[in-house]
């Protein structure tokens, strides 16, 4: 079932001056329930701005959205509800840190929804150890926490609010690779257990291949695509024309089947090609 | 959106007014002040407003970007213009209400207020929707430069000066994003009881001045590896020339200035 859908989403920076720029132009989208969906596209496709949509920091130029079948910018006074149920993550959200201990910069998001104490605890207990954040950390200074820790903190504030919709942009920028990692698995792990929708903004084509179920391409402020990461993977030609990659080992596995080896097409991860070629050698 | 503010307020177009060398635009201006104050009558008025509209349609800017410049002082314009009304106390008097009265002197005066500083406002937002910051303070430490004799930091100031410029749109960026972030995490910014929005501060001011204070520190460390030592003995990257062009305005300017001051004498 969808839970957000865009009507003809537009938006235009600095309307009416000489900067002016569209920004993102006639989107429409329609996001399910319970879903891993990566969203790519070049430098300055409009993927940032998309997603400030979603929750209603930026109001559209022209064109409306939907979450859960109701317009979110019909009565402004239940905005603040909206930001609730669309979690948003900022790109290097590590600068937004404020409080004197971490346990409360985590908190600050759910205080704010006026929940209980003893609630408010929960959720940020369990938040911090679903993210890794161990518990002698909690009433430490988030400022004296290294730039890694610092991120899941960050994350963790907007996570424990449990939003509907999770929307990360770009949550691994200056991570070490293992550190990537780990940072994607949790975030799955979020997902599969709170059922709710990620959309996981990412320059790393492997990094999509790998954690997500679907798509959404930006290109020149339009919606190129929004379809399953295995379809969008197989239009490689056009991806690149768009200067987006395939996966690497996407790339290693069209120039093996050029050469004459009967691979499947749909393969992006390294764990399905170690697969498919084991299964080519054991036939022969 | 805070960026929206017009601060610095450079209007880039291509204009004979937009290539005029800054440091004349300075001066020009300080002439057009000095004529907008030479005298108290409807004439002098005339003769400015005569003046920005010749350089506001040399210079390209849109009307409307300049009537906007007018809106933040509108307040002060009011409050001059009742204090004018009530208080100056000459000619016929047409209304009165206890000690307050309305007479002919005072209606004179806070028209001719009001246009003064319109006019004032409208001429000198000019220089700063034609000039970029850059290109201001180098002049201005131009300008300056005779004050070093007395051991006046010029160099230090402009320099402060163009670091400042330079950042204020970083930084108002800046808290356009933490904003954001922190709207995201449901913090009530632009609505709730005055303690309220005083304590929404909080959360947007911190990690604020935390990037500030990282920001400036990295700007020192970037400077003192390029070996910045003040300036003594440094060289400009954009050399100011003045062009025949230059005086030509000056001179033009000064016109305008004798002209508004004759005036007075002729008619008194
Ligand atoms: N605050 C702003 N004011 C004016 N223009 C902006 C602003 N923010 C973004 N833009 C412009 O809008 C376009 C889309 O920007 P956006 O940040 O959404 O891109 P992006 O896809 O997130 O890029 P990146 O991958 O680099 O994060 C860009 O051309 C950018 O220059
Ligand atoms: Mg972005």
């Amino acid at each position: 079932m969808a839970i957000l859908k865009t009507e003809g989403l537009t938006y235009v920076y600095s309307a009416g001056t000489p900067f002016e720029k569209t920004a993102i132009d006639n989107i429409n989208l329609c996001i399910e329930e319970n879903c891993m969906i990566g969203v790519i596209g070049h430098t300055g496709s409009g993927k940032s701005t998309l997603i400030q949509h979603f929750n209603g920091l930026l109001q559209p130029t022209s064109g409306k959205i939907y979450l859960e079948n109701r317009d979110i910018w019909e009565d402004k006074s239940k905005l603040r509800d909206v930001r609730f149920q669309v979690g948003l993550v900022f790109q290097y959200p590590e600068y937004q840190l404020f409080e004197e201990t971490v346990f409360r910069d985590i908190a600050f998001g759910v205080k704010n929804m006026n929940l209980g104490e003893s609630e408010i605890k929960t959720r940020v207990l369990e938040t911090a150890q679903m993210l890794g954040i161990e518990n002698n950390l909690l009433n430490r200074s988030p400022f004296a926490l290294s730039g890694g820790q610092k991120r899941r903190v960050a994350i963790a504030g907007v996570m424990a609010m449990r939003p509907k919709i999770l929307i990360l942009d770009e949550p691994c920028a200056g991570l070490d690779p293992k550190g990537r990692n780990l940072m994607l698995n949790q975030i799955r792990d979020y997902q599969k257990k709170s059922k709710s929708t990620v959309l996981l903004v990412s320059h790393s084509m492997e990094d999509v291949a790998e954690f997500t179920e679907k798509l959404l391409v930006m290109s020149h402020a339009k919606l190129f695509c929004y379809e399953d990461t295995s379809l969008v993977f197989r239009r490689a030609e056009e991806l690149q024309a768009l200067g987006l990659k395939v996966p690497q080992i996407a790339s290693v596995m069209q120039v093996l089947r050029k050469k004459g080896y009967h691979l499947p097409e749909d393969l992006y991860t390294v764990e399905q090609a170690k697969l498919a070629i084991l299964e080519l050698l054991r036939k022969r | 959106m805070l960026k929206d503010i017009t601060l610095g307020q450079y209007f880039p177009v291509d204009s004979m007014i937009h290539k005029l060398d800054p440091r004349f635009k300075i001066i020009n201006t300080m002439l057009f002040i000095i004529m907008l104050f030479s005298g108290n009558y409807f004439y002098n008025l005339i003769i400015g407003a005569v003046f920005v509209i010749l350089v506001q349609i040399l210079s390209k800017i849109p009307f409307k970007i300049s009537i906007k410049s007018i809106k933040p002082i509108l307040p002060i314009l009011i409050f001059t213009a009742i204090l004018n009304l009530v208080f100056i106390d000459s000619g016929e008097t047409l209304w009165h209400w206890n000690f307050l009265k309305i007479t002919e002197g005072g209606i004179y005066t806070s028209v001719f207020m009001i246009g003064r500083i319109i006019l004032l406002i409208l001429g000198s937002s000019l220089l700063t929707y034609t000039t970029s910051p850059i290109l201001l303070t180098d002049a201005i430490e131009y300008l300056l430069s005779p004050l070093k004799k007395i051991n006046f930091p010029v160099h230090e100031m402009a320099m402060m000066m163009s670091i400042a410029l330079r950042f204020i749109p970083t930084l108002l960026e800046e808290t356009d994003k933490i904003i954001s972030a922190q709207k995201a995490r449901g913090a009530m910014i632009d609505n709730g009881k005055l303690i309220d929005r005083v304590k929404a501060m909080i959360p947007i001011l911190i990690p604020l001045f935390v990037s500030a204070f990282r920001r400036a520190e990295e700007l020192a460390t970037a400077m003192e590896c390029r070996c910045y030592r003040g300036g003594e003995g440094r060289t400009r990257l954009r050399q100011l020339k003045a062009t025949g062009k230059d005086y030509c305005s000056l001179m033009i300017c000064s016109l305008f200035l004798i002209i508004s001051v004759m005036l007075n004498f002729i008619i008194n």
